[in-house]
C-alpha cells in the first residue's frame, strides 16, 4: 500500500509570527471577560467576538487584498484556528464563511458576489450557514430535493434546509438546490447559491438541541428569489464543488479540538500528582490529539499547494471525531463528578456536562462517521 | 531559502531516494520465505543471516544518521525513519534500525563510531560502573536484550558509584546465559555483564536530548526505533489486510463490497495514519530537546494503533491469516512484541500523562506548540 501523505514538516516563521500576534489578541479578550472558554465553543455565536477578530486582520487571512483579505498562506490560518480553537473562543459568527463558504465564493463565485460578500467576511461582519442537508436527505447529499427555477436573470426556490447551524443569526447561506436531474450517477443536476437570510421568502424554525441550546435550525423556502449572480459555479456542477469543499471542512483542528477545553480543565482537576490510571489516560489522550494535530497541519499544507487530499482529510475527520467523543467518556472515568450545565463555579462539571451533551454531534455534522468511512473505503480502493 | 539550499536539499533527496531504492530490493531480493523460516526463532529455528548483513551494510549504512563530519553517511533522521519503516515493512531479522542509531547516539556523545552490529540494551540501570584502575567494570546483568547475543557491541544506561547514568559502550555481549525469543521469534538474550571491562573513552556521560525523567538515552532512542519499525509492520498489515479483501470472495463477492469490511479497514487506516503522523514528529525531533516528548507519543500511539490494527488486520484475513502459510504473522507477531519493547504503550502514556498533569492545563497547548517546533 502506499503511505499517507503527511509529514511533520515545521510551520513557517510567518505563520509561528501570527501565532504570537493572536495570543495577544486572545489574551485581551480573555482579560476583558468576553468569553467563558470551558463554556463556549468554535459554534457559540458572538457577532462581537468575530468583529474585533476581524478588526484585528484574523479572518480573510488567505483571501486576497483585493477583497478585504490578508493574502496569507493557508497555514497562517492554521495557527490562527488552532489557538482560536484551544482558547475555547466563540467562533460561529465567523467560522463557517471564513473555513469553506468564502474560499468557496472566492473560487466559483462571480465577480459581483466576491465584490459583495467577501469584503464583510474579511472585516468579521459577515456570517454564512451550510445549506446542505434536508428533511429527507441527512448524509445522502445526492438526494437534495429543494429546487431552483430559472426565471430570467433570478432563480426561484422552494423547499427546505435543516440541520441549519445559527440559521437564525446568519447573514447568508451557502445552499446546494436542485437545478436539473440527477442522471445516472446521481451526482448531476446539483446547484449552489448564494441566500440572503434579508429577502422575503425564506423563514426559519429553531430546533433546540439535547441541551436546550438553538443552534439548530430548519429553513424553509417559499418561491425565493435569488439573482442568477449568486449562483456559485456552473449550473449543475453542484456536487463537484461540494465534495472541494469538504476537504476544506473536514480536515481542520475544529475536528478534534471542540472539547478542547474538557481536557484543560480535567488536567487541572486531576492536579500535579496524577495516580495511575489518571497518568496513563491523560498520556494516551494527549498522544492522539499530537498526532491529529501533525496529520492536520500536513492536509492544511497540501490544500495550501492546491493538493486535494480527499483521504487524508476524511481520515483527520474520522480519528478526530473519534477522538472529541472519546475525551468525555474518559474524563468521567478519571475523576467522579456528577456533570452539570449549572455547576457554578466548577467548571469542570460544567465542561463535562456541556461536552456530554454536545457531543453525538461531533460525529454527525460535516459528515457523519458512516459516510466517512465510505469515503475513506473509496480512497482506499475498496469501492 | 537560496537556491544553492535548494540545490543541497535536491542532492540530499537525491543520496536518500539511491540509499532507500538501494535496501528495498536488498531485502525484497534477499527476504525470501525461506530465510524468514530459518530466522524464526519461535520455530526453532534462529540465525543471523550473514549474507544479508554484509549486503546491506557494505555502503556503510550502519553510519547513516552519523553526521558527516564523524565520518557518517549523514542522513537527515526523517530519510533514516523510513529507512527503518521499511526494514519493519519486511520484518527484516537483523538489528540493522538499532546499529543505525546506536551509532548516531554514540557520536552524539563524540564515542568514535565503527560499523559493527549494535544491540540496545534495555535496563542498564541494573548495571553498575565500577572504577578499575584507567578503567572500568562492570557489574551486573540483563535480560530481554534484542540481538544482545549476535552483535559485535552493546550499548547501555550504566549507572556510576555515584547513581547517575552514564552511556557506556562495550564490544561483545558479556556472557550469554539465555536466550529467549519474543513472540516473532526474534532472538532476546540475558546477558551477564559482570566482570567486562570498559575503557575510560567507552564511558560517556548521557545525552541529555535523549534522557528524560526516569528514561535513559539507551531506552529513549530504542523506543524511537521501535515506532519507527512498527509504522512499517501497520503498514505492512493494513495493506495486507486490503489486498486480501480485494482477492477474497465470499458469498458471490469481494470482501471489500461488504460495508462491515470497509468501515473496519477505514478504522485501521486511521490507526495508521496517526501512528505514522506521531512518528513523524518524533523522526523531526531526533538530536534536539524534544526528542524525549515526542518519542513518548510516537511509541504511545504506535503501541496503541498495532492493538487495533493487528485485531483488524487477523479478523479480516480469517483464518488463513492464522497460520504460518500465510505472511501475514510476520508484521502482527511484531507488532505485538515490538509495542512492548522499549517500555510498552501504558508506560510511555504513564509518562506523558505525569509530566503534563505535573505542568497544568495552560500548559499543556504552549507543549503542543512546542513540540510541533513552534514558539509555545
Amino acid at each position: 500500500m502506499q503511505s499517507f501523505r503527511f509529514s511533520a514538516e515545521k510551520l513557517p516563521a510567518e505563520a509561528e509570527e501570527t501565532r504570537v500576534a493572536i495570543r495577544a489578541f486572545l489574551d485581551g479578550e480573555l482579560e476583558a471577560g468576553r468569553f467563558v472558554p470551558h463554556r463556549t465553543s468554535w459554534t457559540t455565536f458572538d457577532a462581537g467576538f468575530s468583529r474585533r477578530a476581524g478588526a484585528a486582520g484574523f479572518i480573510g487571512l488567505t483571501m486576497p487584498k483585493a477583497y478585504g483579505g490578508h493574502d496569507r498562506s493557508g497555514l497562517v490560518r492554521f495557527v490562527v484556528t488552532e489557538e482560536m480553537l484551544a482558547a475555547g473562543a466563540p467562533c460561529g459568527a465567523h467560522w463557517i464563511a471564513d473555513r469553506q463558504s468564502g474560499p468557496q465564493i472566492l473560487r466559483h463565485g462571480t465577480e459581483a458576489a466576491k465584490r459583495a460578500i467577501l469584503p464583510g467576511i474579511c472585516r468579521g461582519e459577515c456570517s454564512f450557514g451550510i445549506g446542505m442537508s434536508e428533511p429527507n436527505s441527512g448524509s445522502d447529499l445526492a438526494a437534495v430535493r429543494t429546487r431552483a427555477v430559472r426565471d430570467g436573470d433570478d432563480w426561484v426556490i422552494n423547499g427546505s434546509k435543516i440541520w441549519t447551524t445559527n440559521a437564525h443569526q446568519v447573514d447568508y447561506l451557502l445552499a446546494l438546490v436542485r437545478t436539473g436531474e440527477p442522471g445516472p450517477d446521481r451526482h448531476g443536476g446539483l446547484t449552489q447559491f448564494i441566500v440572503d437570510m434579508a429577502v422575503p421568502g425564506v423563514t426559519v424554525r429553531p430546533i433546540l438541541d439535547l441541551s436546550g441550546h438553538h443552534e439548530f435550525n430548519e429553513v424553509f423556502f417559499t418561491d425565493y428569489r435569488v439573482p442568477d449572480a449568486m449562483r456559485v459555479g456552473a449550473e449543475g456542477a453542484g456536487w463537484d464543488l461540494v465534495t472541494e469543499e469538504l476537504a476544506f471542512e473536514r480536515s481542520g483542528p475544529d475536528r478534534f479540538l471542540s472539547d478542547y477545553r474538557l481536557l484543560v480543565e480535567l488536567i487541572d482537576r486531576i492536579g500535579p500528582d496524577p495516580d495511575r490510571f489518571q497518568a496513563v489516560e491523560t498520556g494516551r489522550m494527549v498522544a492522539q490529539l499530537t498526532a491529529l494535530l501533525g496529520m492536520s497541519a500536513s492536509v492544511a499544507r497540501l490544500l495550501d499547494q492546491g493538493i486535494v487530499p480527499g483521504v487524508e482529510a476524511a481520515l483527520v475527520k474520522d480519528v478526530g471525531n473519534g477522538f472529541e467523543r472519546a475525551v468525555p467518556e474518559i474524563a468521567r472515568r478519571l475523576v467522579p463528578v456528577e456533570p452539570s450545565l449549572t455547576a457554578q463555579g466548577d467548571a469542570f462539571r460544567e465542561a463535562l456536562g456541556g461536552v456530554t451533551l454536545r457531543a453525538p454531534s461531533f460525529t454527525l455534522r460535516g459528515g457523519t462517521r458512516e459516510v466517512l468511512r465510505g469515503v475513506i473505503a473509496r480512497g482506499l480502493g475498496l469501492r | 531559502m537560496s537556491g544553492t539550499g535548494h540545490a543541497a536539499d535536491d542532492l540530499g533527496d537525491e543520496l536518500a531516494a539511491i540509499i532507500l531504492d538501494q535496501v528495498e530490493r536488498l531485502l525484497a531480493q534477499h527476504l525470501t520465505p525461506a530465510l524468514l523460516a530459518a530466522c524464526d526463532g519461535a520455530a526453532g529455528a534462529a540465525s543471523w543471516p550473514v549474507g544479508l548483513w554484509t549486503a546491506l551494510t557494505e555502503s556503510g549504512l550502519p553510519l547513516a544518521l552519523v553526521p558527516e563530519a564523524a565520518g557518517g553517511i549523514g542522513l537527515e533522521a526523517a530519510t533514516v525513519a523510513r529507512l527503518i519503516r521499511r526494514c519493519g515493512r519486511a520484518a527484516l531479522p537483523l538489528s540493522l534500525p538499532e546499529t543505525i542509531v546506536g551509532a548516531a547516539l554514540w557520536a552524539s556523545v563524540d564515542g568514535n563510531v565503527n560499523e559493527d552490529a549494535v544491540a540496545l540494551v534495555p535496563g542498564g540501570s541494573t548495571v553498575r560502573l565500577v572504577r578499575q584502575g584507567d578503567g572500568f567494570v562492570l557489574d551486573g546483568r540483563v535480560a530481554q536484550v534484542p540481538w544482545g547475543g549476535s552483535v559485535a557491541a552493546l550499548l547501555l544506561d550504566a549507572v556510576d558509584a555515584a547513581g547517575v547514568p552514564q552511556l557506556v559502550r562495550i564490544a561483545g555481549p558479556g556472557t550469554i546465559c539465555d536466550t529467549h525469543h519474543n513472540l516473532a521469534g526474534e532472538p532476546r538474550d540475558t546477558l551477564d555483564l559482570t566482570g567486562c571491562t570498559v575503557a575510560a573513552e567507552d564511558v560517556r556521560a548521557a545525552p541529555v536530548w535523549a534522557t528524560g525523567a526516569g528514561v535513559s538515552s539507551v531506552e529513549s532512542v530504542g523506543a524511537w526505533v521501535r515506532a519507527q519499525q512498527m509504522v512499517g509492520a501497520l503498514e505492512t498489515c493494513l495493506g495486507s489486510a486490503l489486498d486480501h479483501a480485494q482477492e477474497r470472495q465470499q458469498f458471490g463477492r469481494p470482501l471489500a463490497k461488504f460495508q462491515a469490511i470497509q468501515h473496519m479497514l477505514a478504522e485501521a487506516a486511521g490507526h495508521v495514519a496517526a501512528a505514522s503522523a506521531a512518528a513523524d514528529l518524533a523522526a523531526a525531533c531526533w538530536g534536539d530537546p524534544r526528542f524525549v516528548l515526542a518519542t513518548a507519543i510516537a511509541k504511545a500511539r504506535c503501541g496503541e494503533a498495532a492493538g487495533h490494527v493487528v485485531a483488524i488486520g487477523h479478523q479480516i484475513h480469517g483464518a488463513m491469516g492464522f497460520t504460518q502459510e500465510h505472511p501475514l504473522h510476520r508484521a502482527t507477531r511484531r507488532l505485538w512484541s515490538w509495542r512492548d519493547e522499549f517500555g510498552s504503550d501504558a508506560l510511555w502514556q504513564e509518562r506523558i500523562g505525569r509530566a503534563v498533569c505535573a505542568g497544568g492545563g495552560a500548559a499543556l497547548w504552549p507543549m503542543l506548540v512546542r513540540l510541533r517546533g513552534g514558539a509555545g
